[in-house]
């Protein structure tokens, strides 16, 4: 055991948690691309893929070996190296993004006091993968789909950001494992639900900002009914129309790491996170590993519940006009989460600050 | 402590090198992903300093927001970089004037916080230490709100003044423009969407 606290050891331990949060991570976002595809199908009433493997379960497999044994592309007048480092920035803050996500007691893998604040940077910084992939495939589609994704990763940023003061008001820290701790003991603390019964005023603000935040994160993540960056009505498949083979599915890869990350955090800051919906005060004479699986339970549940609403408003809303997109965020999101921080602030004041943690 | 060294000497070199890129770069697009490098690099030189809060605001803030508004524009200007390099003999000293004004700027600051320690009773650059309870983000609150509540105010409304202008100065009303107005249509009714018309055969409904 004392070899785990020296430098050497704790280097060793990291990288293997890295690594088990990754390899999971991946396995999970191949069967929530092939969930996602099954809940599309099934709403058209359609099959969606049930060839490969048993019931299509191995589809995202067989794709994987697909796009690793095309061939690569280079368009003539790409600018070379910016091209092929799009997609893999794309990818690095995708998954990088996952450090901090506590997904169960104690298993984030750095967890830090602005833990909020870092994946708030990292999925801003998300959209120069996509503008550098647009510009450097010198080519007009893309070029005009990656300006549309910038303008509106920008735009929505904003209100996520108002939408996350609210919950670190409430909570009082930055840090995500104190957040989710500060929502346990049932849903009636989830901050969904105002956060605890002397708040419960609260849940006709936080109510709303937990269905803003989850908007948001579809236009964040470019997902369906905000999906203009890939228009194929208008521009055929946006930023990534000139790549193929593996840098395609690279940039795939980070917007499935995306959705999925932006349905943890729905789960971690409005969810409750880790957090059996009930008291769970029976986990204290649980052995440690056990409360730990089953705080990981409750956290995929969440994000997977979160991610099938997703995937349900992907398949039943239709597109938005981009005035419309752009009239949503700066008019109607922007001045509602900005009212909302005033209205925690104001309630926070004039209750005395029953803050979680902090103070 | 040989790894944070390590850290900072390859943070500050990748600083600096992307720094010199900026300038020295052909593609003005080249030169603003040098800049977001920059950015980027010392933001990781402010986590080592154990000021992650400032850390993570300037990427959110800068590399976010501001660098991709910049290359934004930088991408859809057409630049011609013949004249750009005419120029640039004649503001070399301006250039170099502004150079050695920010570095003597520098200087004076580093040397007044070396011999006279920081600001007073600041709490900020050892806050996140070890034995301290008072994280990065708290220390700066309690300072920014107490201590220089005015000066905070003043630049916040100095922002506000400059976004007002900035509003006014490119707002236009252009009269014609169709506009989409949500309200009118969904207070749309039948009533109001339709009327009913009996045309005889062959004159077809009037306009």
């Amino acid at each position: 055991m004392e070899f785990w606290t020296t430098p050497i050891g704790w280097t060793i331990l990291t990288i293997a948690h890295i690594l088990a949060i990754t390899v999971v991570l991946l396995l999970t976002i191949a069967f929530v691309i092939y969930g996602d595809r099954k809940i599309f199908a099934g709403v058209q009433a359609r099959k969606g893929p049930n060839v490969v493997g048993p019931f299509g379960l191995l589809q995202s497999f067989a794709d994987l070996g697909k796009f690793l044994i095309k061939e690569l592309v280079i368009p003539a007048g790409a600018d070379k190296a910016v091209y092929l480092l799009a997609p893999l920035i794309s990818v690095t803050l995708a998954l990088g993004a996952w450090a901090v996500m506590p997904i169960a007691p104690g298993w984030a893998v750095s967890n830090i006091n602005v833990g909020i604040l870092y994946l708030f940077a990292v999925s801003s910084m998300g959209v120069y993968g996509i503008i550098m992939g647009g510009w450097a495939s010198n080519s007009k589609y893309p070029f005009l789909g990656s300006l549309r994704s910038a303008a509106q990763m920008v735009s929505y940023e904003v209100s996520i950001g108002f939408v996350i003061i609210t919950v670190i008001l409430l909570a009082g820290t930055m840090n995500l494992n104190q957040i989710t701790e500060a929502q346990a003991g049932g849903f009636w603390n989830w901050y969904m639900f105002g956060g605890g019964l002397k708040n419960l005023p609260l849940i006709l603000i936080m109510f709303p900002m937990g269905v803003i935040f989850f908007i948001s994160g579809l236009a964040e993540t470019n997902r369906p009914p905000f999906d203009l960056p890939e228009a194929e009505s208008e521009l055929v498949a946006g930023y990534a129309v000139e790549y193929g083979s593996t840098p395609y599915m690279l940039f795939y890869l980070a917007e499935t790491s995306n959705i999925v990350l932006m349905s943890g955090l729905m789960a971690v800051l409005f969810l409750g996170g880790w957090n059996a919906p009930w008291p769970a005060g029976y986990l204290e004479s649980w052995p440690a590993w056990l409360a730990s699986l089953h705080g990981l339970f409750w956290y995929a549940a969440k994000t997977f519940f979160v991610f099938f609403m997703n995937a349900m408003v992907r398949s039943i809303v239709p597109r938005y006009r981009y005035d419309q997109l752009m009239r949503l965020g700066w008019k109607v999101f922007l001045p509602t989460s900005l009212v909302a921080v005033f209205g925690v602030a104001g309630w926070l004041v004039y209750t005395g600050f029953p803050v979680a943690v902090g103070q | 402590m040989a790894l944070q060294a390590i850290a900072f000497y390859l943070m500050a070199a990748v600083t600096l090198a992307s720094g010199f890129c900026v300038v020295s770069a052909r593609n003005p697009v080249h030169s603003v992903l040098w800049l977001i490098l920059a950015f980027f690099s010392a933001a990781g030189l402010f986590v080592l300093m154990g000021a992650e809060f400032l850390a993570m605001l300037l990427v959110v803030v800068y590399v976010g927001a501001v660098a991709v508004l910049f290359l934004f524009v930088v991408m859809m200007l057409d630049v011609d970089f013949a004249s750009l390099r005419q120029g640039f003999a004649r503001y070399m000293p301006i250039g170099l004037l502004i150079a050695v004004f920010l570095a003597a700027e520098m200087v004076l600051v580093a040397s007044t916080v070396a011999t006279k320690g920081a600001a007073r009773d600041a709490v900020g650059p050892v806050a996140s230490g070890a034995g301290s309870t008072l994280s990065n983000a708290e220390a700066i609150g309690r300072v920014l709100y107490t201590d220089y509540i005015y000066f905070f105010q003043a630049a916040g409304l100095v922002l506000l003044v400059a976004m007002i202008g900035a509003i006014v100065l490119t707002l236009r009303h252009k009269p014609g423009v169709k506009r989409q107005i949500i309200m009118n249509q969904v207070l749309r009714t039948p009533k109001t969407g339709m009327r009913m018309s009996d045309p005889k055969p062959g004159e077809g409904i009037d306009a």
